[in-house]
Order: structure tokens, then C-alpha cells, then sequence
């Protein structure tokens, strides 16, 4: 088993008004010193069988034509070790 | 002429959108999502609603649903297709049109009855319109808010392809205040407000969302 780790987040110059909502919640809760919040997605895909290059490339196509829009969002994959088998 | 209208699930506005079909005096055919098949149509609505719960993203998952690998295919050819709210959501999820819509910069939904000026009567859906017309149609989004980067931007504007722009006040955030665009051939056009609300005295505005469905029923007429 492999669980592999996609990170979508709205490109910088993409508004995220969601982002701007949740940091208003802060100010109004009194926290200080926060600058910036920006909001995304987070995905954990459990792959069966072992970790290969062909299926680390399988996630990266399915990152960019279904998680994420490449018009306005980026993306970042990384494999969770942690639940990883070697 | 007979005119589809897909039915995804979580689709709102299919039946108004069919239903303005026939008072435009056009045949309404209902597709379905799940088939690979466009019932030999001569044009395509793309209805408002909610496809897949808006799950992932507006549009997201319906862009794969198997009508639209057809859809995709036949706008490529020529086919006429409008897609309303989040039916150009799926447009541009699907790259038949550029940009994207992102969440109202104000974080509320609208509903309002909206002025609009139509920008560009050269395409299949708004030939019946007079340019520069100003028309009054219903508007209802959370995400409405259209986004490209700058050179796309210009390009849209260089080559007439922005269809609507907002008037008076802008409702979502929408960058040029851009309500529609449409692609480079003028086949597939995608707008936020709802043109099938606007057919009639009785439930809306008015009927000036009427133009729209005569325009395709003219221009596959003529074709």
C-alpha cells in the first residue's frame, strides 16, 4: 500500500474569498499577527500494491485533468512515508 | 430544429431551459448524462444547476460524464452550444471556452434581475440581438465570478468573443465585467445570467432572454 498526498491551492493571484472569510473569523476571534489565509484542497489517494514511477505519473495526470484546474489552481504531490510500505 | 438539453444530476434549470425552447418555437430534446449519445440534435443547452453537487469543483466531475466526450466532439465540429450558470462552468472546465468562474468576490450568492449589454451579436446564440443591446435578464450564482489571466483577456476583447458584459453594477467579481464569452467561432457560448428565466411576463423579467434560443433556431436555419 502507498498513500500518495495532493495538494491544490488557488494560484496567488486568484482572489480566495473563502480564504478572506475564514481570516476575518481570526480577527473577530482577537488572534493577531495574521497577515494572509489562503484555502485549498487536500487529497490522500490509497494505492494498492507497491509505489512505481508509472503510478506516481498516474496521480500527477489525474492531479491536473480532474483535482485540480490548471487555469486557476496549482498543485503538489508528495508520497506519505508514514503510511507508506517499502 | 430541435434543440437538446442535458440533464445532469443535480441539474435545476433543464426544464425551463426546454421549455424555453418551445416558446422560442424550437423542438426540446432531453439528453442525458449518462449517454454517449446527442440524439442527432442540431444545437446543445448546457443547463443550470448544481451537476454533482458542485463537488470538487463547479463542473469538475460533469466534464467526464459520457455525453460530454460527444458534446466536446461536436462543438469542435460546429454544434451550437450554450452553456447558462453552470453549464459555462463545464464549458470551461472542458477548455471549450478559456478562464474559469471562482466564488462571488463578495462570498454571498445573487439573485437578481440583471442588466446586460450584449457585446458581440456574432455568434450562433445571439444573432437576433442588435448590437450594443441592453437587455434585462435573471441572474443566480455563488460562483459567477470569471477569471482569466491578462493576455486571454485581451484576446477575448481583440476578437469580439466577450458576448455580455454587466451594466450598472457588477454582481460577482467578474474581471471586464464579462457576463458571456464565446469561442473563436462563434458556435459555443458560455453565460452566467439566465436567459431561460427571462422568456416571458408571466415568471420573470420580461422576454428578453428570448433572443438567445431564436438566435441557434435562426442560425441552424440558415446553416
Amino acid at each position: 500500500m502507498a498513500r500518495v498526498v495532493v495538494d491544490v491551492m488557488l494560484k496567488p493571484e486568484i482572489l480566495d474569498p473563502q480564504g478572506k472569510a475564514v481570516h476575518g473569523a481570526l480577527d473577530r476571534l482577537g488572534i493577531p499577527g495574521i497577515a494572509d489565509v489562503r484555502q485549498g484542497k487536500r487529497f490522500e489517494i490509497e494505492l494498492e500494491g507497491a509505489l512505481t514511477d508509472d503510478r506516481m505519473s498516474q496521480v500527477h495526470s489525474v492531479a491536473e485533468s480532474l483535482l485540480s484546474n490548471p487555469v486557476i489552481e496549482d498543485y503538489t504531490v508528495h508520497v506519505d512515508q508514514s503510511r507508506t510500505d517499502r | 430544429m430541435r434543440v437538446g438539453v442535458v440533464t445532469f444530476p443535480g441539474s435545476l434549470d433543464d426544464r425551463d431551459a426546454a421549455r424555453a425552447v418551445e416558446i422560442a418555437g424550437g423542438e426540446a430534446v432531453r439528453l442525458w448524462h449518462g449517454d454517449h449519445d446527442l440524439r442527432g440534435v442540431d444545437a446543445v443547452v448546457l443547463p443550470g444547476g448544481f451537476s454533482y453537487g458542485d463537488y470538487l469543483r463547479c463542473g469538475a466531475i460533469a466534464k467526464f460524464a459520457p455525453v460530454m466526450t460527444d458534446l466536446v466532439d461536436a462543438a469542435h465540429g460546429g454544434l451550437p452550444v450554450l452553456g447558462i450558470c453552470n453549464g459555462f462552468q463545464i464549458l470551461c472546465e472542458t477548455h471549450l471556452l478559456p478562464g474559469a468562474l471562482i466564488r462571488n468576490d463578495h462570498r454571498r450568492f445573487v439573485c437578481r434581475d440583471q442588466r446586460l449589454r450584449i457585446e458581440s451579436n456574432r455568434t450562433a446564440w445571439t444573432s437576433a440581438y442588435g448590437e450594443g443591446a441592453e437587455v434585462t435578464i435573471v441572474l443566480k450564482n455563488g460562483e459567477g465570478g470569471y477569471v482569466a489571466d491578462e493576455q486571454t483577456l485581451d484576446r477575448l476583447e481583440g476578437d469580439g468573443r466577450v458576448v455580455a458584459r454587466y451594466l450598472e453594477r457588477n454582481p460577482n467579481g467578474s474581471l471586464r465585467d464579462i457576463a458571456g464569452i464565446a469561442n473563436e467561432r462563434g458556435n459555443v457560448v458560455g453565460l452566467m445570467p439566465h436567459p431561460e428565466h427571462a422568456v416571458e411576463a408571466l415568471t420573470g423579467p420580461g422576454d428578453d432572454g428570448l433572443g438567445f434560443f431564436a438566435s441557434v433556431l435562426r442560425s441552424t436555419l440558415a446553416a
